[in-house]
């Protein structure tokens, strides 16, 4: 019934779904395509996708000559490795205690928690930019950072997954006299793989994609991550130069895109796993 | 007695070993609660002193002014344009990428072939760069070089100003939010699907549910609730937060026909640095936060119990 050749059915629904594809993927299409045109076939031809004169060499060279791509890039991934660092770092202990370990403080620890789910940065924003801007560490990596160190979705996440993890594991642990922080180590971690991966997929995304606190903390290039950077890239470009700024954007999106591509599979598992338990 | 003494001793090491159960429980769990205090509790709670306040960033001193900058905030015709703008937003964008996400989940499951080509093709933009994104967004709405009016031109429609005209912004920026959001949406939804007992669908046909649509009604929905619940709180909560296309794109522009919550703050905050009227702004935004969660527990409580 279900797999029989064509039906109407059937055909109605690719169509529908490959129409769909279209327009989710014009952006993309219109990009890579703008990005090799030469002005004035971007303001003659806009809808032939294949540029009349192939100028991708002179946009991307004009691109890279005002946008610093591998700094800009390079600050990405300083950025988001280390919040991904502190992350775990701080949330695995606490997450393995909270589920395992019996501790009087654990309820208040735990309401802490949903509270905190409940506060995004840009509610602890202004009193934040405050305090850098008193302790002079505005255009710091550590003020792009340290806000993040702390991630109460973390602790969520890796507590849901503890609670599921056998009791017998720890208590042969134990037994074997290996003390608690051993045990998270080399026993919890090991196990906490999967968690882990789905955990740094949600955490990289977020913060490659920020906008927000990048742009309050930041204002020298020394320091943009990707959006920041583009974002002076365009108030730079006064003018409708799309080519060159097709380009930039091209290269910029590439990086996540194509580990999105290579590693397809863990993205969708690990926004499944993250969003669901969110 | 030997027997009463020989009792209390394993008695005392177990409350020792509690002790220092609970000992290093603390150990692991300090850091992420002093953390959690400097970058959670503190900020709150400091943002909601500082609505009652004047404080101007760059100026010494300030004073308490009470409710002033509430009251001030109920005339204030940007921020009340940019509540405005943030619902009619989230009522676009959160419905329409739900039931697209929903569709999309559907048609996927249920067709066998290039199921992961059309899974990668939806879920791209979820991947990629927003403010890149927008920018490429800003191109195709370009009104005269621009691919979009170009392809209504040629069907002999006028093209809008998309981005350019207060009257079109809103919702040119509702078709990016929905096209950035549909993909994680349709994710959600596929695994809400995969999770449902193929025996049910068997079950309803044998029952009477002839036709899919029926299906649809006695099994796929139900089962699917605590998926779309959540899926409903997401978008909504995300649509309230939008913020990259709006700074990246208008500016809050035309004429503030695109002011958004987020981007009001932004402007009073960290532009105009009038943080005391901007933490007043905040707290309403966190409050409106509070409520859609409140609201997604009372519902949670209320139904939604088949698992």
């Amino acid at each position: 019934m279900m797999t029989s050749a064509f039906s109407l059915g059937r055909i109605i629904r690719l169509t529908l779904l490959s129409l769909g594809a279209i327009v989710f993927l014009s952006p993309y299409v219109f990009m890579i395509s703008t990005a090799g045109k030469a002005q004035s076939d971007i303001f003659t031809s806009s809808l032939s996708l294949i540029p009349a004169h192939l100028t991708y060499v002179e946009n991307f060279a004009k691109a890279l000559s005002r946008v610093p791509m591998a700094r800009l890039l390079w600050n990405g991934v300083v950025v988001c490795g280390l919040i991904f660092f502190f992350q775990v770092l701080v949330a695995i202990p606490c997450a393995y205690a909270m589920a395992k370990l019996r501790f009087g403080a654990a309820r208040a620890m735990m309401v802490l928690v949903m509270l905190g789910l409940l506060v995004p940065i840009h509610a602890t924003a202004l009193p934040l930019y405050v305090a850098f801007d008193r302790a002079s560490l505005l255009n710091s990596y550590a003020a792009l950072v340290a806000p993040f160190a702390i991630s109460v979705f973390a602790i969520f996440m890796f507590l849901q997954f503890f609670r599921a993890m056998p009791d017998d594991l720890i208590h042969a642990a134990r037994l074997d006299g290996m003390s608690e922080i051993g045990i998270v180590a080399r026993v919890i971690v090991p196990n906490a793989w999967p968690a882990v991966t789905a955990f740094a997929i949600f955490s990289v995304v977020a913060h490659w994609n920020d906008l927000y606190w990048p742009l309050i903390v930041i204002s020298k290039q020394d320091y943009a991550t990707p959006p920041l950077g583009l974002m002076y890239f365009r108030a730079a470009e006064a003018g409708d130069d799309y080519g060159a700024l097709m380009a930039a954007t091209l290269m910029i999106t590439l990086p996540l895109v194509a580990a999105f591509l290579l590693a397809q599979k863990r993205f969708v598992e690990g926004i499944t796993m993250t969003g669901l338990k969110g | 007695m030997a027997s009463v003494v020989s009792m209390a001793a394993p008695h005392d090491s177990a409350a020792a070993h509690r002790r220092s159960e609970a000992q290093i429980a603390w150990m692991l769990v300090l850091p992420a609660m002093i953390l959690l205090f400097l970058f959670v509790l503190l900020p709150v709670a400091s943002v909601i002193v500082l609505g009652f306040t004047d404080f101007e960033l760059g100026y010494g001193k300030f004073r308490f002014v009470g409710f002033e900058n509430y009251a001030h905030l109920i005339t204030d015709r940007t921020f009340r344009k940019s509540l405005w703008n943030t619902t009619v937003y989230a009522a676009i964008v959160a419905p329409v990428s739900i039931l697209l996400g929903l569709g999309i989940a559907m048609l996927i499951e249920s067709e066998t072939a290039a199921r992961s080509f059309f899974r990668t093709a939806y879920f791209l933009p979820v991947a990629s760069l927003i403010v890149a994104m927008a920018t490429v967004w800003q191109y195709m709405f370009h009104p005269t070089i621009g691919p979009i009016n170009a392809l209504l031109a040629l069907v002999g429609l006028p093209g809008p100003n998309w981005l350019g005209s207060s009257g079109t912004v809103l919702y040119s920026l509702s078709i990016i939010g929905v096209w950035q959001s549909a993909g994680f949406n349709m994710v959600l939804f596929l695994a809400g699907l995969t999770a449902i007992p193929r025996e049910l669908y068997a079950a309803a046909e044998v029952d009477g549910a002839r036709s899919s649509f029926d299906r649809f009604l006695l099994v796929t929905w139900p089962m699917l609730g605590p998926t779309t619940l959540f899926v409903i709180t997401i978008s909504i909560t995300n649509a309230v937060k939008v913020f990259e296309t709006v700074k990246t794109l208008t500016d809050g522009g035309p004429n503030k026909a695109s002011e958004v919550l987020l981007f009001t703050i932004y402007q009073e905050g960290f532009v105009y640095l009038r943080v005391g009227y901007a933490s007043a702004m905040t707290v309403v935004f966190l409050l409106i936060l509070v409520v859609l969660m409140f609201l997604q527990y009372r519902v949670l409580d209320r139904r939604v119990h088949y698992t």
